[in-house]
C-alpha cells in the first residue's frame, strides 16, 4: 500500500508538497504528535473558560492512543486542536516534530472520523472515499486503485456505487473510516466513532478498528467516554478531566495504579478509604485507617506522602470472610446488598464506621450458592499489595 | 386502538376545504375561460377563439413590457440570489453569536415594511439621483427589484443551510479541501436546490411587482403588470384576460421546471 504514490509523481499542489515534507527520515525517533502546554480558552473576561488547560502529552508512532474522560472534559476540544478546527490559545502542537498549531486543517496530513460520520450525502460511497485524494490532486488512476483498496480493506466492495443515505449505520461507519484512511494520513483522529452503534456492532467495530490500525500502521488517536472501550482497545490512555490530563499510561497502569482520585473513580469501581500515613519505605506506605486498621499501600512515584491520605482498593482485590477473624479479615461490616452478575457477584458492605460503603466482587464458582446473604455481618480480607495511596 | 386527533376527520372539513379552493381558483378559472372568448365583451361568451392571444402577440407594447419584465426579473433575481446566498452562508455557517437574530431581522425587514413606504422612499431617493447623474435607465428598477427580492431568495436558502450538517465542511477541510474547494464541491452542490428555489421565488416576485415598479419607473418603462394596470384604467378587453392567462402559464412553467429539477437531486 505504501508504494501506491510513486516518488516520481510531481508534487503539484501544496498539500502534496506538505506530505512529502513531513515524511522526513528518522521519523520513528520522533513522537507522532506532541502536545506541549496547550490551552484553549473560550470566551473573555469573567466568562473565560479553559476547555483545555495546560495539557501536555506525547503520542508515539503507530500507537493506539485514547483520550478518555467524561463529557465536557476537553477531550474533543483537544482532538479538534490536533485536527486544526480550533487553534490553541497557547502552547505547541507538533506533528513529527513540526509545529502545526497555526496550520489550517486542509494542510495537515491528519484525517478525522467524525462522531456523526459527516459523509457527503451527494456523493457515492466510492466518491466519498476518494474525496481526500481528489482534493490532493492525485492522478485519476491512482485514486481509483486506492479507493478499490480501501473498499476492500473495510469490506465494502459491493456497495461502492451506493449513496451514503442508502447504507446502514455500521456501513456508514466503515465508509467514514475508509475515507479518512485513504489519503494515508500520518495520524487518524477518531471522535467517539462507535457511540452511535448498537452493542453488538460496537464490539465488532472495536475489533475492526484494531485490525485496521495494525494493517495500516497509522497512529490512531481515539476519543471516548467509555472506559471499557478505552481499556480493551488502547496501547495507552490519557485520562482527562476539566481540561487537564490527569494520568497517561497503558490500560493496566491506568486501572491498577491510578495516581489520582478522579482516575481511580472514573475507571472501574473503586473503594476509597481515608487514613493517616505512619511511615513510608521503598515506595510502600504504612497507612493507619479507622475502618481497616493498618494497610500497606503503594505510593505513586515522585510523590511525597505524609499526613492524611486516601487509599484506593479495587472490588476484586478483597474477599468476604466470616467476621471477627483478625488479622486476615481486617474490616467488618454489614452486607447491605448482593448483586448477581453471572460471571461474578458484587457485594456492598456497610463498614463499621456506619458511613463507608465498600464494594467487593467475587468470581462465581460452579454449583456454589451465595456464601453470605443480605444483612449478615461479614469480614473483609484485603489482598496483599492491592491498596494504593492517591495523590489527592 | 385509540385514534389520535386529526383535523381531517372533523365535521365540515371537506366542505370548508372546498369553499377555500373555490374562492382561490374559481375567479382564475373564469379569467382563463374568458380569455378564449370570441366576442368583444367581458360579460357574454360568444364562442371559442384565440383572437385575443393573437392580438396580444401583435401588440408591440405588450411585447415590450413583457420583455422588460423578464429582463428586470432575470437580472434582479440573479443579483438577489447571489446576495441572499452570501447572507445565508454568513448567518448559518457559523456558531451562534450575539446579534445574529438582529441580522436575521435586518435581512427580512423588507417583508415587514409596507411596500408603499418603500416605493415612496425609492421614488424620492431615485429622483435625487436622476437629477445628479442624469441617468434614467432600467438600473433603478433593477436595483429596487433586487432589494425587495433578497429576503424572498434568502428564506429557502437559509432553510436548506440550516438542515445541513456543519460538520460536512469540516470534513471537507479535514480531507485537504481549501475553503473555496469545500464550498465548490460540498456546500454548493448540497445548497443548489435551495439556491434554485430562492431564484425562482425572487424571479416570480419581481415579475409580479406593481407598487414599487409603478413608483420607480420612468416614462416608457412599463413592465407587464404596470402596463396591464394602465390598460385597465381605460377600456377592459378580453386581451387583458389573454395576457393574464399567458402570465399564469409562465408562472406554472417556472414552478414546474423547478419542481422537476429539484426532485432529481435528493
Amino acid at each position: 500500500m505504501e508504494a501506491l504514490w510513486s516518488p516520481s509523481a510531481k508534487p503539484k499542489r501544496r498539500g502534496q508538497q506538505l506530505h512529502a515534507r513531513l515524511s522526513v527520515p528518522h521519523m520513528a525517533e520522533l513522537n507522532a504528535v506532541e502536545i506541549r502546554n496547550v490551552s484553549k480558552v473560550f470566551g473573555f473576561g469573567e466568562f473565560a473558560f479553559a476547555a483545555v488547560d495546560e495539557a501536555s502529552v506525547s503520542i508515539r508512532q503507530n500507537e493506539f492512543f485514547t483520550l478518555l474522560g467524561p463529557s465536557g472534559c476537553g477531550k474533543t476540544t483537544l482532538l479538534r486542536l490536533i485536527a486544526g478546527f480550533e487553534y490553541p490559545t497557547s502552547g505547541e502542537i507538533l506533528l513529527n516534530g513540526e509545529d502545526i498549531a497555526a496550520m489550517p486543517p486542509f494542510k495537515r496530513p491528519i484525517n478525522t472520523v467524525f462522531q456523526s460520520y459527516a459523509l457527503f450525502p451527494h456523493m457515492t460511497v466510492a466518491e466519498n472515499i476518494g474525496f481526500g485524494l481528489t482534493m490532493l490532486g492525485k492522478p485519476k488512476q491512482d485514486i481509483k486503485d486506492r479507493v478499490a483498496a480501501m473498499l476492500k480493506l473495510v469490506r465494502m466492495e459491493a456497495l461502492a456505487g451506493r449513496r451514503t443515505s442508502q447504507i446502514s449505520g455500521g456501513q456508514q461507519q466503515r465508509v467514514a473510516l475508509a475515507r479518512a484512511l485513504a489519503p494515508q494520513p500520518k495520524v487518524l483522529l477518531l471522535d467517539e466513532p462507535l457511540s452511535a452503534l448498537d452493542y453488538k456492532l460496537r464490539k465488532d467495530m472495536q475489533i475492526e478498528l484494531k485490525r485496521l490500525q495494525a494493517e495500516t500502521g497509522i497512529t490512531f488517536i481515539f476519543v471516548t467516554h467509555d472506559q471499557e472501550e478505552a481499556l480493551t482497545m488502547s496501547d495507552r490512555i490519557a485520562v482527562m478531566s476539566s481540561g487537564k490530563i490527569l494520568q497517561v499510561g497503558n490500560p493496566r497502569e491506568i486501572y491498577d495504579a491510578p495516581t489520582d482520585r478522579f482516575v481511580a473513580d472514573f475507571i472501574g469501581e473503586t473503594n476509597f478509604l481515608k487514613g493517616r500515613i505512619n511511615s513510608v519505605s521503598g515506595g510502600i506506605a504504612d497507612v493507619e485507617t479507622p475502618v481497616a486498621g493498618r494497610i500497606s499501600a503503594t505510593v505513586p512515584q515522585d510523590f511525597k506522602a505524609d499526613g492524611e491520605v486516601t487509599v484506593v482498593l479495587r472490588p476484586e482485590h478483597a474477599l468476604l470472610c466470616p467476621p471477627d477473624q483478625p488479622p486476615a479479615c481486617q474490616m467488618t461490616g454489614t452486607l447491605e446488598n448482593v448483586v448477581y452478575f453471572g460471571t461474578d457477584t458484587h457485594y456492598h458492605v456497610r463498614l463499621s464506621d456506619g458511613e463507608t460503603l465498600f464494594t467487593l466482587r467475587e468470581q462465581n464458582k460452579p454449583l456454589q450458592g451465595a456464601r453470605f446473604t443480605q444483612g449478615d455481618r461479614v469480614g473483609i480480607a484485603l489482598e496483599a499489595n492491592a491498596a494504593r495511596v492517591l495523590r489527592n | 386502538m385509540a385514534r389520535t386527533f386529526s383535523i381531517r376527520r372533523q365535521r365540515g372539513f371537506t366542505t370548508i376545504a372546498m369553499i377555500c379552493f373555490f374562492a382561490l381558483y374559481l375567479p382564475i378559472a373564469v379569467l382563463v375561460f374568458y380569455s378564449f372568448n370570441a366576442g368583444d365583451s367581458l360579460a357574454s361568451f360568444d364562442g371559442i377563439s384565440l383572437r385575443w392571444f393573437a392580438g396580444a402577440f401583435e401588440n408591440q407594447q405588450v411585447i415590450d413590457a413583457s420583455l422588460r419584465s423578464l429582463q428586470i426579473a432575470a437580472v434582479a433575481a440573479v443579483i438577489a440570489t447571489i446576495a441572499a446566498t452570501m447572507a445565508a452562508l454568513a448567518t448559518t455557517r457559523t456558531e451562534a453569536y450575539r446579534g445574529l437574530t438582529l441580522k436575521y431581522a435586518f435581512i427580512n425587514q423588507p417583508l415587514m415594511i409596507p411596500e408603499i413606504v418603500t416605493a415612496v422612499a425609492l421614488l424620492i431617493f431615485f429622483a435625487r439621483i436622476k437629477i445628479w447623474t442624469g441617468y434614467s435607465g432600467l438600473g433603478y428598477l433593477i436595483a429596487a427589484h433586487t432589494a425587495f427580492c433578497i429576503p424572498f431568495a434568502y428564506l429557502p436558502i437559509r432553510a436548506r443551510l440550516e438542515n445541513m450538517d456543519l460538520t460536512l465542511e469540516k470534513a471537507a477541510a479535514d480531507l485537504y479541501a481549501t475553503p473555496w474547494k469545500a464550498f465548490r464541491y460540498v456546500t454548493l452542490p448540497l445548497l443548489w436546490p435551495g439556491i434554485l428555489a430562492g431564484f425562482m421565488l425572487a424571479f416570480v416576485i419581481s415579475l409580479d411587482d406593481v407598487v414599487i415598479t409603478e413608483f420607480v419607473k420612468s416614462a416608457g418603462q412599463d413592465t407587464l403588470p404596470t402596463y396591464m394596470l394602465g390598460q385597465i384604467r381605460r377600456t377592459i378587453t378580453p386581451e387583458m384576460n389573454a395576457i393574464s392567462t399567458l402570465f399564469l402559464f409562465l408562472s406554472i412553467c417556472v414552478v414546474t421546471v423547478f419542481f422537476i429539477v429539484n426532485r432529481k437531486r435528493v
